[in-house]
């Protein structure tokens, strides 16, 4: 089978590689580039624990193919922190104990920069429902839906 | 010097507080490595196959054409895991369940495997394996499985725990009893007696991260394993008694963990991925899918339990007695004997029986979940209290106060209790403003209680002292949710140095002697005894340290907040000396220093908590809410007061999914309908209100510090108080888990119809 080359824009560098026209972008940023931040949870979209940014929009990688990056714009867990500056989010996940195994918390995390991106000001419901896609089995989300409050303060402030 | 375990109470300067865990960064940037996330050179693909059918004889498997498949390096059967279990029937049950050899026994049953250079590859040789099977009739449900005229699972089995061996087969595999005194004479004496049956349906731990390791023999006969696993040294016997080992020879490295509940303490792809190895001579990769985690690990039990309760008119309870019956899968287990043991153990009892009766059904082999057990049993036990409390005109929290075990109580499963915490939640709760708050139309409140042994086991720990005076912490305890930030709160408050100076590792199980499996909520309990005892070996050394320096007596030196003081007028002018001034000289004081600590960490004290649940269900749909939860719960001592709280509201969440929705659904033909995340939905954030929670501690005499488990007793009252909530909504009696809407409206036609 021909591999598909794809020129893309990852976490602000460009990067290019050859994929099947079959393979997930999922199984592209783990497999080929060593980008092991995004998890396959379930591999049919219903986790989010694969979450990553793709042109502004937030997408489960599994359900990409690596192929449909050519040309577009892909945020991972690996380019949120600035070099040892973490993310406001970052920050508050980790003041908040809101992670305890931690496998969900790449895909909140960009879920939840997504979420905050288009609503700065969110109420606890509109949290809820935005990170309705993302499974979490460890926390019941209290701490983590406290942890996005207290992020968003601190971000408007900035 | 001995270590003495007993509880000495003490002030706190590092334990009580809430510092960022050790691990955290990692796992926020996404650099944390769990089981999926390594790689080595040269590594294959592994999947396996797996039965299509519930019930079936393998007559043959033909590999070859999947053998000559370009990019194949290895296919293997039952006939490369030779059976090496020397009699030991339960390791004979895991073998089996890794690689079915006669019958397969449930839908996802594995019964072969390869290994390739690619997934794609891989894939296509499974299809390419060819599989003769003889379909057998079949089972899934724990009442027909447990009735005479059902298929037969396994037909050497023959009902143990009945007074006289039993002539015929029976997919019951023991029946156990506990309690004491007279339950008929107690009954007599009852004024309200309620008798109920009730039914649990079975559910996945639901773990996000899939079962992944990456396996590789050597030549030499030597192997590493990289797993996500609960236990890494358990995994490591096991592998190492079915691949016919020597277990020091295999390395077996936990990777992060992502998530397991009781879910990650059986091998079931670990021998496979290492028979893998063995054969195609390179490292190989093996994940599951999801399917495979639903088909093919090891959900919890579904039951069918029977209740009957009896009290006098004051409310004092006379007899208490439950029948149990719990799936197994198709191999045998302990699983309603724990389920018995638990049912009754909040109450002080003076006549109290329980049986417990163990059934084969063809789904897979159940593995723990959470304080495997006992939330089905407390379903059943505390909606009839709720009910009992009904009919007597009392309140249900001063019944169960009326009712409660205390110290000196003998418990209903034999032993009796030192301090416990069931009184104390319950009186939290009868004060809990969430009691009094008002609920709107079609909204009711329950509350119940639940009980968990915990469990202590076996511990090693070395605690390293660098030459800069900062400390590293080796535990052979999986983190499971945040016990390596607790353990480095122990060995600060131990050493009396900063948190920030402590470093706490999960070592591999080459570099640390054996540690029994993070379950029974031991992870913080245990480990913490033994960094204690490790700290306190380590503070010898230091005291001997400064001994020799200061040429004085041993005896004459105290460790105080982190330095050597000599004790005594005559020392007057030695000023202390810090922990990081005596590590700085260890080269020349007689080098490293270490404590090293190895026990069995008994005491585990038993653990109580009592919750409080409002729901609102829409009539007209049976669609339920909850809209609000409060979890009182005794941890002994909250060495870390958040990841407390975070494993009450995580096990109050499970629960809550459990009484709500969660289920394994069955076709006729004996296959899993919902073997993913879609049809097999685990509560979601917006489906959650936040949960409550409110720490008590009454200390655990056999723990320095106090501590008790805390990790698994959440999960026990969330069926019952969530049932008891709905039922107070809808004014109808629940008595089947999952309440799903379908079974809701179900319950409500029932009503109308009378």
């Amino acid at each position: 089978m021909a591999g598909v080359a794809v020129s893309t824009t990852i976490n602000g560098d460009a990067v290019e590689y050859l994929c099947q026209p079959d393979e997930t972008l999922l199984e592209v940023l783990r497999d080929r580039l060593g980008l092991t931040g995004a998890k396959e949870g379930c591999g049919t979209g219903d986790c989010g624990a694969c979450s990553v940014i793709v042109d502004g929009r937030l997408v489960c990688s599994c359900l990409v193919l690596g192929a449909e990056a050519e040309g577009r714009k892909v945020e991972t867990i690996e380019g949120m922190a600035h070099g040892d500056q973490l993310h406001p989010l970052q920050q508050k996940f980790l003041e908040h104990a809101a992670l305890q195994c931690g496998i969900c918390t790449p895909g909140f995390l960009i879920a939840a920069k997504d979420l905050l991106a288009k609503n700065p000001s969110p109420t606890e419901e509109e949290i809820r429902f935005g990170l309705a896609g993302n499974l979490c089995r460890c926390t019941g989300y209290d701490k983590i839906v406290r942890a996005v409050q207290d992020a968003a303060e601190v971000m408007k402030g900035a | 010097m001995n270590f003495d375990p007993r509880f000495s109470g003490r002030q706190f300067a590092s334990v009580g507080t809430r510092p960022i865990r050790p691990d955290g960064v990692d796992k926020v940037t996404g650099r944390a490595r769990y089981g999926a996330d390594f790689n080595m050179a040269g590594q294959l693909v592994g999947r396996i196959l797996r039965s299509p059918h519930a019930h079936a004889v393998i007559k043959s498997i033909d590999t070859s054409k999947a053998e000559k498949l370009a990019g194949v390096k290895a296919v293997i059967t039952a006939k490369d895991l030779p059976d090496l279990t020397d009699g030991d029937a339960a390791m004979y049950d895991i073998l089996d369940n890794c690689m079915a050899r006669k019958k397969a026994l449930y839908d996802g049953h594995a019964v072969a495997a390869v290994a390739a250079i690619d997934a794609r590859i891989a894939r296509q040789a499974l299809k390419l394996i060819e599989v003769e099977y003889e379909v057998l009739p079949h089972v899934t449900d724990v009442d027909e499985a447990a009735h005479h005229h059902a298929p037969l699972i396994n037909d050497q089995v023959f009902t143990e725990g009945l007074e006289e061996k039993p002539a015929k087969p029976s997919n019951v595999t023991k029946r156990t009893q506990f309690g004491h005194g007279d339950v008929h004479a107690g009954f007599a004496k009852a004024d309200f007696i309620v008798e109920r049956s009730f039914k649990t349906e079975q559910t996945h731990q639901g773990y996000i991260e899939p079962h992944a390791c990456v396996a590789s023999v050597n030549p030499d006969g030597t192997a590493d394993l990289w797993v996500c696993t609960q236990g890494h040294f358990v995994y490591r016997q096991h592998c190492a008694q079915l691949l016919g080992m020597e277990a020091s020879k295999l390395r077996v490295t936990s990777s992060e963990i992502g998530g397991g509940f009781g879910g990650k303490t059986h091998v079931w792809a670990e021998p496979v991925a290492l028979a893998l190895s063995r054969k195609a001579g390179r490292p190989v990769k093996l994940v599951m899918t999801r399917d495979e985690v639903f088909r093919a690990s090891g959900p919890t039990s579904a039951t069918s339990i029977d209740v009957k309760i009896g009290a006098s008119k004051d409310g004092t309870i006379t007899a208490a007695e439950a029948t149990l019956r719990y799936s197994c899968g198709p191999y045998a287990g302990s699983w309603a004997e724990i389920g018995a043991m638990t049912a009754f153990a909040c109450y002080k009892l003076e006549n109290v029986k329980t049986v417990g009766y163990e059934v084969l059904v063809n789904r897979p082999k159940t593995a723990a979940y959470r304080a495997p057990s006992a939330p089905m049993a407390a379903f059943a036990v505390e909606s009839a209290v709720d009910e009992l409390a009904h009919e007597l005109g009392m309140d249900a929290v001063d019944f169960r106060i009326k009712n409660a075990a205390q110290e000196g109580t003998r418990a209903s499963y034999g032993p009796v209790y030192g301090p416990i915490g069931i009184g104390p939640t319950l009186e939290a709760v009868k004060h809990h403003p969430h009691m009094k708050a008002p609920l709107k139309a079609n909204q009711g409140r329950g509350m119940a209680c639940g009980f968990w042994f915990n469990f202590g086991g076996q511990t090693c720990t070395d605690l390293n002292i660098g030459m800069d005076g900062s400390v590293s912490l080796a535990v052979g305890t999986v983190d499971v949710g945040g016990s390596r930030a607790s353990l480095s709160l122990v060995a600060a408050e131990e050493l009396g140095i900063d948190y920030s100076h402590v470093k706490a590792i999960v070592a591999d199980t080459s570099s640390l002697g054996y540690n029994d499996m993070t379950d029974g909520s031991r992870g913080t309990f245990s480990s913490s005894m033994a960094t204690i005892s490790a700290a306190r070996n380590a503070i010898k050394i230091l005291r001997e340290r400064a001994a020799q320096t200061w040429d004085i007596p041993v005896e004459d030196v105290h460790w105080e907040k982190g330095h050597a003081i000599a004790k005594g007028e005559k020392y007057g002018n030695l000023s202390p000396l810090s922990l990081k001034e005596i590590a700085a000289a260890s080269g020349k004081t007689g080098g490293p220093i270490a404590g090293h600590s190895e026990l069995v960490a008994d005491g585990a004290g038993v653990s109580f908590a009592t919750h409080i649940c409002d729901v609102e269900v829409d009539p007209e749909t049976g669609s339920t809410r909850v809209i609000r939860y409060t979890v009182v719960q005794d941890a002994g001592k909250a060495v870390h007061p958040t990841y407390v709280e975070g494993q009450y509201q995580g096990g109050a969440a499970q629960g809550i999914g459990w009484a709500l929705n969660e289920e394994y659904i069955y076709g006729k033909d004996g296959r899993l309908q919902n073997a993913g995340f879609l049809d097999y939905r685990i509560p979601v954030c917006s489906d959650l209100p936040m949960i409550d929670t409110q720490i008590l501690e009454i200390p655990n005499p056999n723990h320095p510090y106090g501590v008790r488990g805390v990790g698994e007793t959440s999960i026990v009252p969330p069926l019952a108080a969530i049932a008891n909530a709905v039922s107070n909504a809808v004014g109808v009696r629940m008595t089947h888990i999952p309440m799903s809407p379908p079974r809701i409206l179900a319950a409500l036609d029932a009503e109308r119809e009378g």
